[in-house]
Formats: C-alpha cells, sequence, structure tokens
C-alpha cells in the first residue's frame, strides 16, 4: 500500500521499503529480508556441517561396501561400547532428571531473590569451560583425592578406593556438567504454569502430592522431555569428561571415534561409527518427538 | 451438602508490615449469596484466600456449618472456588475437569459419570464433554468452572471475580446465569469483585470493603439509599459531593451554609449524624444525581441550590446535566433527568437545584476521603 500513500516517492526508496516490510507494521519483515538473514548461518550450517556429514558417510562406504558397518557388528568390543554409551546416557538423563526436577520447580515456586540465587548456581558452572569442571572431578576422586583421603582418615574405608576411571566416575562427573540442561527447560515451563492450577487442584480435594501428580507434573512435561532430550543427545556424544574420567573398561563412542582417527587413523571406521551415531541420535530425537505430540493437551501448555 | 453457613470471626492478616485485613466479623447464612466489593487493595482477596486455605489467617476462626476449618488443608474444606482466570486444567478435556473433585472423593465410575452429565446439563455444555478447554469461549470455560465447582456440592462457594475476563455484555448474562444457579441450588456463595454494578445486581448482601475493614454491609438497596460513609455512597453508584459549613438545625432540618449568599435546609436522614455532634464545622452533603430536579432560579424553594447549567449530554433513557453552583464555577454537580424531547434548559441557564425528600446526606468533612 506503500505506493498510493506515497505517490511521490523515488522509486529506489519505494524499493528499499518494500524490501524491509511488507505493510506498514514494522513488526514483519518481507520474505526477502528473512532470507538475507538467515542466509550467513545457512552457508555456514552447508559447508560446516552437512558438507562434513555428507563426505564422512560417503566416507564408511568407501570402495561400495559394507565392510565397515560388518566389523562394527561382528567385533564384539564396539557393540559393547554403543551398549555402554547408550546405558551411560540413559542413567545420566535420568539422574539429571530426579536431581534436577526439584531444583526447577524450586526456582519456580520461590520469590525473585532466591530464584536469582538458585538461578546463578545452576547457570555459572554452564560458564565454566567442561575441562576445569572435569578436572575438578579427578582431584576429587583421584586414588589420593579429596574424597578417598577423607574416608580413610575418618576411618570409613581401610583403603583408598578406585573411583577414578570407573563407570561410575563418568556418569557422575557427567550428570554434574548437564544438570542445568535439564533444570533450565524444566523451570522455563513450570515458570509459566500458573500458581492458580496448583490452587484448584488442592481446592478440588487434592493433597499436597496428589496435586503435583495429577497437575503440575503432567503439566511440566513439555519442559521434562525437552531436557530429557537434550541431555541424553549431549550425552552420547560426550568426549572430554569420559575421556579423562574414564577408563578403558568404560568407554564411549566419541571416545572410540576419536581414537580410529587421530591414534589408528581408521578414518572410513570411524566414519562407519559416527554416522552409526548420528542415527542413533536423530532416531531419539524423533522418537522423543513422537511422544510428546502424543497427548494433545501437552500442546496447549507448550 | 450443598449450602451451609459462613462465618468469619474476627479474621486478621498481616505480611510484613502490612495489614491486609484488619479484624474482620461476618456472618454469611446459608443459601446467602454475599459479594465483597472493594477497591484493589482492599483486602478482599486476601479474605478469600484464606476462606480458601491458602493462607493462614494472623488471628481469628473461620466456620463452615459449624465445624471450625481455620487449620484445615484447602483439601479438606470440601469449598467450590471459581477463579479468576478458570484454572482449568489444560491437560483435561471438559468432562474430565469436572469429574476431578469427583475423582478426588473416590466416586465410583457410575456416579462420577452420572454426576458429570448433570453438571454439564446444568451449564449447558453436554456437547463439549470431550473438548479441551483452550478450545472453548471464554464464557463456555467460565461455565466449565462453574460446574466444576458446584460437582461435589460444596458448602460453600467462593468466586474471584469470575466475570472479569469477559466482555460487557456476556458479563452481564453470566451475571444472571450465576444467580439463577444459585438460587436453584440454594448454594451459599462468597463473590469477590470490584464491580459495584455487578455485586448490586447479584448479591443478597454486600460488604463493601476499604483498607482491611469492612466499610459496611447491607442489602444493596440499604447501600444504595443509606450510605454510612462519603466513600461508600462514592464507591455505590454515582454521587454528588457539595462542601458546606454547619449553621444548625431546627427540628430535624439542617441549614448547611454552602457559599457567600447560599444557605440550604436539608432534614437529614438521621443515619449518619449524631445531631449536635457537628457544631460550626464543615460538612460535606452527599446527592445522587437521579435524585435531583431542575427547576427555573427561583422556583425551588428554600431546599434548593442555586445553580448555572454548563452542559448536558444525552445518554438515551436519561440526560445527565452538568451544574456547576451559583458563584462556584468549579463545584460541578451532575443531574440526572429523564430525556426529553427537547433539552428543558440550556448552558448558562440559572437554574435551582432541588434534592428529593431524604435525598441528602450529610457527612463531616473530617470523614474519610471517598477513593
Amino acid at each position: 500500500m506503500t505506493d498510493s500513500v506515497h505517490p511521490h516517492m523515488p522509486i529506489a526508496k519505494k524499493l528499499t521499503r518494500s524490501f524491509f516490510r511488507t505493510s506498514s507494521s514494522a513488526r514483519s519483515l518481507s520474505p526477502a529480508l528473512s532470507v538475507v538473514l538467515v542466509l550467513p548461518l545457512l552457508a555456514v550450517f552447508a559447508f560446516g556441517f552437512i558438507y562434513p556429514v555428507a563426505r564422512l558417510v560417503a566416507l564408511s562406504f568407501s570402495g561400495f561396501t559394507l565392510a565397515q558397518y560388518r566389523r562394527l557388528l561382528e567385533v564384539p568390543l564396539y557393540m559393547d561400547v554403543f551398549a555402554g554409551t547408550l546405558f551411560v546416557a540413559l542413567v545420566v538423563m535420568l539422574s539429571c532428571l530426579v536431581l534436577g526436577f526439584p531444583v526447577a520447580l524450586a526456582m519456580a515456586r520461590v520469590k525473585n531473590r532466591t530464584t536469582v540465587l538458585i538461578g546463578a548456581c545452576v547457570v555459572i558452572p554452564l560458564w565454566t569451560s567442561v575441562l576445569i569442571r572435569t578436572y575438578a572431578w579427578i582431584v576429587l576422586l583421584q586414588r589420593n583425592g579429596i574424597v578417598n583421603s577423607l574416608m580413610v582418615s575418618t576411618g570409613i574405608f581401610d583403603k583408598p578406593l578406585t573411583m577414578i576411571h570407573t563407570q561410575g566416575a563418568v556418569i557422575l562427573a557427567m550428570t554434574h556438567v548437564l544438570l542445568p540442561y535439564m533444570i533450565l527447560p524444566i523451570y522455563a515451563v513450570l515458570r509459566t504454569l500458573p500458581a492458580d492450577y496448583a490452587r484448584a487442584a488442592r481446592n478440588l480435594g487434592a493433597g499436597p502430592v496428589r496435586a503435583f501428580l495429577t497437575v503440575t507434573l503432567p503439566l511440566s512435561l513439555p519442559g521434562v522431555f525437552a531436557g530429557c532430550v537434550m541431555c541424553f543427545v549431549l550425552a552420547l556424544g560426550f568426549y572430554i569428561t569420559p575421556a579423562l574420567v574414564g577408563g578403558p573398561g568404560s568407554m564411549m563412542i566419541s571416545t572410540l571415534i576419536g581414537q580410529q582417527t587421530t591414534v589408528l587413523m581408521d578414518w572410513p571406521f570411524a566414519a562407519a561409527l559416527a554416522t552409526v551415531l548420528l542415527i542413533i541420535t536423530l532416531a531419539l530425537v524423533f522418537l522423543f518427538r513422537k511422544t510428546l505430540s502424543f497427548s494433545r493437551g501437552l500442546h496447549s501448555v507448550a | 451438602m450443598i449450602g451451609q453457613s459462613l462465618s468469619l470471626v474476627s479474621l486478621e492478616k498481616n505480611y510484613t508490615n502490612i495489614k491486609a485485613v484488619c479484624g474482620i466479623s461476618l456472618d454469611i447464612k446459608a443459601g446467602e449469596f454475599v459479594s465483597i466489593l472493594g477497591p484493589s487493595g482492599s483486602g478482599k482477596t486476601s479474605i478469600l484466600t484464606m476462606i480458601a486455605g491458602f493462607e493462614m489467617p494472623t488471628a481469628g476462626r473461620i466456620v463452615i456449618g459449624g465445624r471450625d476449618v481455620t487449620i484445615l488443608p484447602p483439601n479438606h474444606r470440601d469449598i467450590g472456588m471459581v477463579f479468576q482466570k478458570y484454572a482449568l486444567f489444560p491437560h483435561l478435556t471438559v468432562a474430565q475437569n469436572v469429574a476431578f473433585p469427583l475423582k478426588m472423593r473416590r466416586y465410583s465410575k457410575k456416579a462420577k459419570r452420572d454426576r458429570v452429565d448433570e453438571m454439564l446439563e446444568l451449564v449447558q455444555l453436554q456437547s463439549c464433554a470431550d473438548r479441551y478447554p483452550d478450545q472453548l469461549s471464554g464464557g463456555q470455560q467460565q461455565r466449565v468452572a462453574l460446574a466444576r465447582s458446584l460437582a461435589f456440592e460444596p458448602p460453600v462457594i467462593l468466586m474471584d471475580e469470575p466475570l472479569g475476563a469477559l466482555d460487557k455484555k456476556l458479563r452481564e448474562a453470566m451475571q444472571f446465569e450465576i444467580k439463577r444457579l444459585q438460587q436453584r441450588l440454594g448454594a451459599t456463595v462468597v463473590y469477590v469483585t470490584h464491580d459495584q454494578e455487578e455485586a448490586l445486581t447479584m448479591s443478597d448482601r454486600v460488604a463493601v470493603m476499604s483498607n482491611g475493614t469492612i466499610a459496611q454491609i447491607g442489602t444493596p438497596v440499604e447501600l444504595y439509599k443509606q450510605p454510612r460513609s462519603p466513600f461508600v455512597a462514592n464507591f455505590i453508584g454515582k454521587i454528588n459531593f457539595i462542601e458546606g459549613r454547619y449553621l444548625g438545625e431546627e427540628t430535624g432540618a439542617v441549614s448547611i451554609r454552602l457559599s457567600q449568599d447560599s444557605v440550604v435546609t436539608a432534614r437529614h436522614t438521621g443515619q449518619c449524624l449524631e445531631p449536635g455532634t457537628l457544631g460550626n464545622q464543615g460538612v460535606r452533603l452527599a446527592i445522587r444525581p437521579e435524585r435531583i430536579k431542575l427547576v427555573a432560579r427561583g422556583a425551588g424553594g428554600t431546599a434548593a441550590i442555586p445553580g448555572v447549567v454548563n452542559t448536558s449530554v444525552f445518554v438515551g433513557s436519561f440526560s445527565i446535566f452538568l451544574v456547576h453552583l451559583a458563584g462556584q464555577p468549579d463545584q460541578v454537580i451532575q443531574v440526572q433527568i429523564a430525556a426529553q424531547a427537547a433539552p428543558p434548559f440550556l448552558s448558562n441557564d440559572e437554574v435551582d437545584l432541588v434534592p428529593d425528600e431524604g435525598a441528602v446526606h450529610i457527612f463531616p468533612a473530617t470523614a474519610e476521603q471517598a477513593a
């Protein structure tokens, strides 16, 4: 409608106008501008992700054989690594959920200043490097570490326990690192739930626990799912923490892939491993989304 | 059982350094519709949350049908409540929402289904049983909330500005709907609102709140005709205030000087002043706009207040004249008279304002300022 309103406007100016917005409202951008804004990201994504992944997948089939995949299936060690990785990711996800939900609930329920305080406790570790947080666990868990010397000096254990380089240590450290990814999405959903829902449930005859189970928990599921997907997927591909805290008996896929590429230089096999990891991840995300859209009621909240 | 009495006994609520409710006592009979009316911050919502059990009173007791519920948790009080924004559970269907309180009370499957059907029929929403709340209009959601709160036949039903989110037409329709249901079921209803019109049209009695206390409680007619303070007079309906000076009284007729050259005599209605307490002090006259007549200057007699017409506005069934007092251009009085084909007075006409018999309320000028 710009034309009729400004009949004497120079053509160039008109073009700039229509480029930047579709209507007189400044809120909506024209499709052309939207594309321009997204273009740099798309370019980076195409060159930095899609192209290498495509090359990787191609590499895993090099020589047009399924040999790499057959090897993956036939050698029990590799299947064990996959199973172990899935197990660790699952346990980490569940422990994040169990530990994180109460924190998110507390954050959503308490008054402003306390929310900021809890929020800071959750977020500040995120700003610290994963490496540092992992080394902290090494300091704590190693043979002559803080936990062991404390336990021995207080007489709880006779001699230091082997805590570092075990699967338990990997789960512990990864749970710690990934906890914020569970807390934040749940908190985001809980915060938007009006307190009146819980009150209405109490008013209608539900005790505190029942009100939580029948109203608050189901309504927070979108956040729970989001947090679970994020934790699980991040845990599947975790590299630094398992590499440092874990041992040979608790190897995870990314560590294996790292080994194949940097130590053994077996690129086709590493590519096959990476492809399988990618497929598992995508399948799981898809599955989670399916579950999420299972209940219509959840949609109205999310 | 639906419809029981509710008593608040010197109920108090203090938050850190704020007194929200200061010693309120209120007896509500079984089957009565009582509104708690007040501006925001007057403590009306605090009273409701205490009755519902979401907050503990600092002092005082709450008794429902002879049972002291002051320290009971909300789920053991059996109170129905309609929330301001309905608070329908978005993950449950309409039928599941209405069945929620029945499920909590372990009704059998059949009893539950029958009751839900009955409630949905009551609010005429049988066809929406399987929809989700976000698929309903505001008015329909409101009716579901109503059905849910009534489903377990609560002794007392609380409503927290339940019509606030609806548009005017729908609000009026719902007022009648709620009133109809309440009378049909014989429910005891405590209705919190800041809309005086809503309170007047629906309630058996209205409690007007101001600063954590009940300024006045009575039937809508009592509150309208005999306000006990300028605050109540101003909050319920429209009213004009005129400042004056008390001169004296003879056999109930009070003389009040309004300005240098106008003195009015008003028969005071007796409910707001103790005779002889005023001395030679300032008073405030309060007169409803529809209880003043306009006549030509000089035709009004001794009770008349001389004025000059500023302007008039046609509002449909009546006209509003804005008249300022003679010699006091900033003291403007609203007069409401039945609409006529041609306005009886034009701007700048000199007129007499004649209040109806008993229409003038006299308050001491020191009384609380009207909000």
